[in-house]
């Protein structure tokens, strides 16, 4: 188990102590979930979009192509944490 | 190429699909809106909202699949593509992973080398395998220019967030730059013919990226490839492939060795540049989408997609060959455009004549297509008064100057051939009775000359043409004037 990987992925930083902590945690939880592999699930088909009707084919919730109201630039950017001129604004990233 | 030397080279297209709303939401698509004015709950990423898969999506996806040879897969899964970027709200990306939408595609394109001036020396089919044809909404923009403190701060509009995007991966299957040239084009002519894309680059509604490696000819595996982005235009792209190429083999030459990265195309410096290294690589983690069923489509619906196609370019083409008796070259000009080539086709049936169609347009008409920028859908010229044109040259009634310049009034004022011919009285004279009568007073008012040709002068012929082509007010048939005057004389 990669703590350092994941935290890095995740864009978080850590200390060497937490990945002290961490490591052990995390390896139970994935050993934990890893109890599901012990099942023989070879003739299952993979119950991708679950296991309701609607989860089980697209057919049903097809949307049309028909433009509904949008919540418009205002809406849009009055919850953001920091907005300039109709945009969200955020610290400086590279292309 | 440098000798002993080859380049594998594979491509990445993503296509905006032509659809009025977003994939995942109802959000209008349209281009040019205030910032952030086209968004909703579900393109902005915000909590508990649920995408629901736009069909007119899936529509266009299956066309363009089928356009390009590709199969379609009756069930198809779509994936989070996890990675961390300002303009990609949820922090994921809603693509497909390991079952795409549609797969396992051999597309024939035509391609040809260049020579020195860009021209293309011989075309060939080539025939290249496309891997999948998948559907996955677009990011956002990062905008700069024109914003304050742009050092400190990068400004993000979501419109273009959940555009749906069809995004095509062929094998690395082309070896040299023109040859991914070609691919393109044809990529681009298909999916604007089929109607799933306006497939303009300039516009970014085609966006394409080029996987570049180079490796001695006989060897079969792969060296370390190189990921070309930026590509602006397919002139660009080719650009840019051409210099890696070389750049590749001379660093292989000089013992070097050449790193995995992705590199951007420097359009003032005619180069690539770095853009980032194998080592800040990215890990996307894709796991199958939870919030959507898989996408299944039946046979019954592949089957009524396909019946819905139009005939494809390269047929058409070919029909044109046949049919019609035309050249590659010609045939293949005419089917560049959709319109174009239905239009031919049209003036080819009304008039009658397919070769001087084919002439016609492709001289004269495309250059005052070319001249006003626009297709020959947007202009005044029908089929209908192309083919009267035609068979007006056809029946010698005007010269060829003439034809062009009713041609060009046509144009311009979509007036009809005869129209234009009466208006500027270019109706040709080719009744042998009025012709004569022209000539006997030519003969009558110049004795003298007619005495020497009589004698022998053949050369002072001409001036008897010009003559009766002078009375008629150039109006007369020169084929009939030269018949007349030699009975005659």
């Amino acid at each position: 188990m990669d703590v350092r990987k994941v935290a890095k992925l995740a864009h978080l930083e850590i200390t060497e102590e937490e990945v002290a902590i961490y490591t052990p945690q995390m390896q139970k939880i994935v050993a934990y979930v890893e109890q599901l592999n012990e099942l023989d699930t070879e003739k299952v088909e993979p119950a991708i979009g679950g296991l309701t009707p609607e989860g089980q084919a697209t057919e049903a919730v097809r949307k049309e192509d028909k433009p509904h109201q949008t919540l418009g630039q205002d809406s849009a950017i009055s919850q953001a944490p920091d907005a300039h001129a109709g945009y969200f604004r955020v610290p400086k990233v590279l292309s | 190429m440098k000798n002993g030397w080859e380049a594998v080279i594979g491509m990445e297209i993503h296509a905006q699909l032509s659809t009025e709303t977003k994939i995942f939401c109802a959000c209008p698509t349209s281009f040019g809106e205030t910032p952030n004015s086209n968004t909703c709950p579900v393109c902005l990423g915000l909590p508990g909202a649920l995408p629901v898969l736009n069909w007119r999506a899936v529509e266009l996806g299956a066309r363009a699949a089928l356009a390009l040879g590709l199969k379609i897969n009756e069930v198809s899964i779509f994936a989070r593509k996890n990675y961390f970027y300002p303009d990609l709200p949820k922090g994921y990306q809603i693509s497909q992973y390991d079952k795409p939408f549609s797969s396992d595609g051999i597309l024939t394109i035509m391609t040809a080398e260049r020579d020195d001036q860009g021209r293309p020396i011989e075309w060939k089919p080539m025939t290249i395998r496309i891997v999948r044809l998948h559907l996955e909404e677009d990011a956002g923009k990062n905008v700069h220019e024109g914003l304050p403190e742009v050092d400190k701060f990068s400004y993000i509009d979501l419109n273009r967030a959940g555009t749906p995007l069809a995004e095509i991966v062929t094998a690395p299957d082309f070896r040299s730059s023109w040859q991914a040239y070609d691919y393109v084009n044809h990529v681009r002519r298909a999916l604007q013919w089929v109607g799933a894309s306006d497939a303009d680059m300039e516009k970014g509604n085609l966006r394409c990226e080029a996987n570049v490696s180079v490796r001695k000819i006989g060897e079969t595996g792969f060296r370390p490839k190189v990921e070309l982005k930026n590509l602006n235009s397919v002139r660009f792209m080719q650009k840019a492939i051409e210099y890696e190429i070389n750049r590749q083999i001379e660093a292989y030459e000089r013992g070097e060795e050449v790193v995995q990265e992705t590199r951007l195309w420097d359009e003032k410096n005619n180069c690539t540049r770095v853009m980032r290294s194998k080592e800040e690589a990215h890990d996307y983690r894709y796991f199958p989408e939870p919030d959507l069923p898989p996408l299944i489509v039946s046979k019954e619906w592949i089957e009524k997609i396909k019946a819905e196609m139009p005939e494809l370019p390269d047929a058409m083409r070919d029909r044109f060959i046949k049919d019609y008796g035309l050249s590659f070259a010609d045939a293949n000009q005419l089917v560049s455009e959709k319109s174009l080539a239905e239009f031919y086709e049209q003036t080819a049936k009304l008039s009658g004549s397919p070769r001087t169609s084919a002439n016609f347009i492709l001289s004269e008409l495309l250059r005052e297509l070319n001249n006003a920028g626009i297709t020959v859908a947007e202009s005044k010229i029908t089929a209908e008064k192309m083919a009267e044109l035609i068979k007006l040259r056809d029946e010698d009634k005007i010269n060829n100057i003439q034809a062009k310049e009713v041609l060009a009034e046509m144009f311009r004022t979509g007036k009809s051939a005869h129209e234009v011919v009466k208006e500027k009285g270019f109706e040709q004279i080719s009744d042998v009775a009025t012709i004569e009568k022209l000539v006997e007073e030519v003969i009558e008012k110049n004795a003298k000359q007619v005495e020497d040709y009589r004698k022998g002068n053949q050369k002072i012929f001409g001036f008897f043409v010009g003559q009766v082509m002078k009375a008629s007010q150039g109006k007369a048939n020169p084929k009939v004037v030269n018949e007349v005057l030699k009975a005659k004389l």
